[in-house]
């Protein structure tokens, strides 16, 4: 999270600086959004609303559960760091969300504008097909001419209206003189249309006016889902970058502001409190503390910070605040230049041709093959141009891709909601189809599979009188370390013994008064201890020598079952970690993982990777850190914890949204089952196909069994899809 | 066969209602959040009365 103002009643006890006042109240009401990933049912929303409803201050509380999310109207005064606690004490996970940064997904034009189109061709083929119904049942003469005008008086502004995202595709596309696959949709449609009024207008007895508008139909409801899919993916990325609330506590003249990240330059003092990320590279001009650097460079040891330090952005600062001079902002600081890397590293993952790619560059010019071959042929054979050309149009709209035009998205859209249920979400339209190729997964340590939360490990090796002097002087911090202390340590029933004068002194670690002899809790060389490789904190008690506790970084859960399922589904599992030798072996043979490397630099990830990959091997790269950015770009496929760096949620095409790893495995899975369907789909497009077009060519289909063929077709694919729920 | 003038029409008016309606639902936001609300009759709290 970024460095914040809270109020006074912080959810975090170990603010240590005093709260900032708001900045001047507007007097219009405040929109406040909220991220609840844990709701799902009709008691969560009722709970959420109640609770929020009954704060003092706010108005109006609304859940959106498709979205995870609540929307809160309060008056100026209610920020959201009071309403977190108020959810957290009622069982909620909550979250702040920038609004600014969701301001894009409120007024979802598009998707409307696809919506109504799809609604129109609908209806008009609702209406259409009664009365093409009537004609197949026999109506003749004036009665079947009448219905036939009466369809194309609902056809032709039906279709100008609701055909035109394929109008202007297909035009853009022929611009430039290229095929794809509207193309022939709008060739098929067109040429039904005019053919349809040539007939009408000789009292023909062949009609294709309501094939123009299931066809269009179809084909907008497959836009629509993949529309909807994306968007959903969109929607939720955003929603990962407004958790970071881009805010900063600037000091001008002495006085603490809070301001925009964006706003800060270069020369600014910025003022970082324990907790806080850095927002900016710079300089440390005052106060003392610990540094985690694990997102940067995956070390879980923190890092000692005075006067002087160079700092980047994405460090965060655990124990005292400190005040920073920027020295690079914005596009300049070393976490956004990583970016460059990565859009070198994209540049090769565009190049992957996807299924629905490939089906369309033999469909479409296939196609246009056999429909002029059947017209020419027909004209040569009857010379009757009108023959002709209603064959050529039962050929283009028999061999629509309307099933090819859904298949592809009805399984990804099916896939993508089976796999965001299990918390996993899908940015990259063709991630789910590399997903399916994985042979090999590399996994990095800190922050993927370890939390970042440090463990106590020797509790048992420890008196009970150090324990609870240990325990007394870690209560009076909000270090990592000493919050792991005091867990462990109340979690075994030790009591703090009482100190006098407990003080913490940043960076070092903290010290009291226990019968009159002074007691210190804190860093190796501050204490009297050596620094090992091990991540320690040191009690030093009376005249025996000092005592180490050490600690570990606890797993994430799920990690074990993620890596037995992938070895169990024979994929080879690597361990990549800039952290230290000692840490990186104690994990791996826990894990069970054989193949690890420790102390990779993050061109050593990349490069490793890119060494797999040149053995024809498809890697998944599983990481959260700023180290991890390259080798997340340069796999085939991606995916990072929510918890990552905005930088590398970017660099990845999928991003956990729990903290549990196990949904990985088991979306390896759920991809190759829609690559499978995909085919399947295909497939199935095709026999309809091979049964219909000899049909067609040799004159005998009739708008009956063109439509027949099209729906049966298209809704298979969509039933063969639903399967993957 | 003079019932068609009558049917034709009506077909027609019956399909553009449930198009209205359609359109009437889109604009009004219902569409935004279809799980929670295929959730929300399920909640009890405001069965003996309406919402204020």
């Amino acid at each position: 999270m970024t460095a914040q103002a809270t109020p006074a009643r912080a959810a975090c006890p170990g603010c240590v600086a005093a709260p900032v006042e708001s900045t001047s109240p507007v007097p219009e009401d405040v929109q406040i959004a909220l991220s609840l990933p844990g709701i799902h049912c009709s008691a969560c929303i009722a709970t959420v609303e109640r609770e929020l409803n009954a704060h003092p201050g706010v108005e109006a509380a609304r859940v959106n559960l498709t979205l995870k999310r609540a929307l809160v109207k309060a008056t100026p005064d209610i920020r959201a760091a009071e309403l977190i606690p108020v959810l957290e004490r009622a069982g909620f996970e909550a979250h702040e969300l920038d609004p600014g940064a969701l301001s894009a997904t409120q007024t979802d034009k598009a998707g409307r504008d696809l919506l109504m189109r799809l609604a129109v061709a609908g209806f008009a083929s609702m209406n259409v097909m009664l009365l093409s119904v009537s004609v197949w049942s026999g109506a003749t003469d004036a009665t079947r001419d009448m219905f036939h005008w009466i369809s194309a008086a609902i056809a032709l502004p039906a279709i100008a209206f609701s055909a035109q995202p394929f109008f202007t595709i297909a035009w853009s596309a022929l611009r430039v003189r290229r095929l794809n696959m509207d193309v022939p949709i709008v060739l098929a449609i067109l040429l039904a249309l005019l053919t349809s009024i040539w007939e009408t207008a000789l009292s023909g007895e062949h009609a294709y006016f309501d094939a123009a508008l299931t066809l269009t139909f179809f084909l907008l409801a497959g836009r629509y889902l993949d529309y909807r899919t994306r968007a959903a993916a969109r929607s939720a990325a955003e929603e990962l970058t407004a958790l970071e609330v881009p805010r900063a506590i600037q000091i001008v003249d002495g006085t603490e502001e809070e301001v925009a990240v964006a706003s800060l330059n270069v020369g600014d003092l910025v003022l970082v409190r324990p907790g806080g990320r850095m927002p900016v590279d710079g300089e440390i001009v005052s106060g003392q503390s610990e540094l985690d650097r694990s997102l940067l460079t995956g070390e879980t040891l923190p890092v000692f910070a005075e006067v002087g330090l160079r700092v980047s952005a994405g460090e965060v600062n655990l124990t005292g605040p400190l005040t920073i001079r920027a020295t690079a902002v914005g596009e300049d600081t070393s976490l956004h230049r990583m970016a460059d890397l990565v859009a070198i590293a994209e540049s090769g993952r565009s190049r992957y041709t996807s299924l629905a790619d490939k089906a369309a560059k033999l469909y479409a010019p296939g196609v246009h093959i056999l429909s002029a071959l059947s017209f020419l042929g027909w004209y040569i054979y009857s010379g009757d141009i009108r023959t002709a050309l209603n064959i050529a149009a039962a050929v283009l709209i028999i061999t629509c891709p309307c099933a090819l035009g859904l298949a592809v998205p009805a399984v990804t859209t099916a896939a993508s909601g089976r796999l965001f249920r299990n918390g996993m979400l899908i940015k990259h339209a063709t991630a789910l189809e590399r997903l399916a190729e994985v042979d090999t997964v590399v996994f990095d340590k800190t922050g993927t599979l370890t939390s970042g939360v440090p463990e106590l490990t020797d509790l048992g090796d420890h008196s009970r009188s150090d324990l609870e002097i240990a325990l007394a002087l870690a209560e009076a911090s909000s270090h990592p370390l000493s919050l792991a202390l005091a867990k462990a340590a109340r979690e075994a029933g030790i009591t703090p013994a009482i100190l006098r004068d407990v003080v913490e002194v940043p960076g070092y670690g903290t010290e009291g008064c226990y019968r009159d002899q002074r007691v210190r809790l804190g860093r190796a060389a501050w204490v009297g201890g050596e620094d090992g490789e091990q991540t320690a904190a040191w009690l030093a008690s009376g005249s025996h020598p000092p005592l180490r506790f050490t600690f570990t970084d606890s797993l994430r859960s799920g990690a074990a079952e993620a890596i037995a399922a992938f070895r169990a589904a024979g994929k080879d599992v690597i361990l990549i970690s800039g952290d230290a030798q000692g840490a990186v072996q104690a994990l791996a043979g826990k894990l069970g993982i054989e193949n690890w490397i420790a102390k990779a630099l993050p061109q050593d990830k990349a490069t490793k990777v890119q060494e797999l990959s040149d053995q024809g091997r498809h890697v998944l790269m599983v990481g959260d850190g700023l180290n991890d950015t390259a080798a997340l770009a340069a796999a085939h496929v991606s995916i990072s914890p929510a918890s990552a760096l905005d930088a590398a949620r970017v660099a990845s095409d999928i991003v956990l949204l729990g903290n549990d790893l196990s949904p990985i495995a088991e979306a390896c899975d759920t991809a190759r089952k829609a690559t499978r369907r995909i085919r399947e789909n295909f497939r199935i497009a095709t026999v309809y196909n091979v049964i219909a077009v000899p049909l067609a060519v040799a004159g005998l289909a009739t708008p009956l069994i063109a439509a027949l063929a099209m729906s049966t077709s298209s809704i298979t694919v969509s039933l063969n899809a639903l399967r993957l729920r | 066969m003079e019932v068609l003038a009558y049917l034709i029409p009506i077909s027609l008016l019956l399909g553009g209602v449930g198009l209205v309606a359609f359109v009437y639902t889109v604009r009004s936001n219902q569409y935004d959040d279809p799980e929670g609300d295929a959730r929300r009759i399920l909640n009890d709290e405001w069965d003996d009365k309406p919402r204020p």
